[in-house]
């Protein structure tokens, strides 16, 4: 994501980036970023709880007016509702966490295929 | 490090890798800094496009494969959370989105920030793609271009950007 945002903006469009991997994001140097300090997948916010989103997305869209360095990373300053989550992140000993690659579609329901070759623009 | 230190999936990623023999992933590291576009106009007044990589996708549309997917979806923000789905190589970190899309395709934040006046309006599609691709030569030359060329389209003043 990080080329993504350092692209656009390099030609003229201003970017803000969310970010939950805080490690990877300093890595790829986006132009503005804000850390929410939550499990993957839930980078904008928790789940059910849309004040939560809601403070989330416009501190981070702020950013847009507020940041006036290149690459600065603003910590949201968020903590997840279970303490201890981070060592399920950090273990190293499970086997590989991905799915299968291959070029099938991969609907999250079988009827979603059925719904999807129904319609002639389904791809956009 | 303390419980409090922020997790670093880049070591627990590679080790994981190293462990189970396959050959290492290839990180993206900057070595320069970022250029730093100004938006031109108040948040209040601008046209905010999004990007989510979480593989979110409309019902109705074509879901993404997991060998390098660099398609885009448009998904509109008018799509009720039962209508929203995900295909991500990465299964594990969706859970929860896949019970409250929100969660990383802040569909329903940005809609209350438009209808509140925060940002002047919104793009009418959150654009969407399945971030799980392992070629930063495929990411550059099919990824970015059809994104400005989607972004450009939108004619937004600036992007919300959601990494999963």
């Amino acid at each position: 994501m990080s080329l993504v945002a350092r692209s656009l903006e390099a030609a003229g469009v201003p970017t803000v980036m969310m970010a939950s991997a805080l490690d990877i994001v300093e890595s790829g140097k986006p132009p503005r970023a804000a850390f929410v300090d939550y499990p993957l997948g839930h980078t904008c916010g928790k789940p059910f709880d849309a004040p939560d989103q809601l403070s989330v997305v416009r501190e981070t869209l702020h950013l847009l007016e507020t940041a006036t360095s290149p690459g600065h990373i603003v910590d949201l300053n968020r903590s997840w509702s279970v303490p201890d989550w981070r060592a399920s992140m950090m273990t190293t000993d499970s086997g590989d966490t991905r799915e299968a690659r291959d070029t099938t579609p991969q609907y999250q329901f079988d009827e979603d295929r059925r719904v999807a070759e129904s319609k002639s623009d389904a791809r956009t | 490090m303390t419980d409090s230190a922020p997790v670093r999936y880049i070591d627990g990623i590679t080790q994981r890798y190293t462990r189970l023999g396959y050959a290492p992933y290839r990180w993206y590291y900057a070595d320069d800094q970022p250029r730093l576009a100004r938006l031109n106009k108040p948040l209040a007044k601008a046209r905010i496009g999004a990007l989510t990589t979480s593989g979110a996708y409309a019902l109705g549309q074509v879901a993404y494969h997991y060998k390098d997917d660099t398609s885009v979806r448009a998904v509109p923000y008018s799509t009720p959370d039962s209508e929203m789905r995900f295909a991500h190589i990465t299964q594990n970190y969706l859970v929860n989105a896949k019970r409250d899309p929100n969660c990383i395709a802040p569909l329903g934040a940005l809609r209350t920030l438009e209808q509140e006046s925060v940002i002047g309006e919104l793009a009418d599609d959150m654009l969407s793609c399945m971030g799980g691709i392992y070629s930063q030569r495929r990411v550059r030359e099919e990824l970015i271009p059809e994104l400005h060329r989607r972004f450009a389209e939108q004619k937004v003043d600036a992007v919300l950007l959601v990494p999963m």
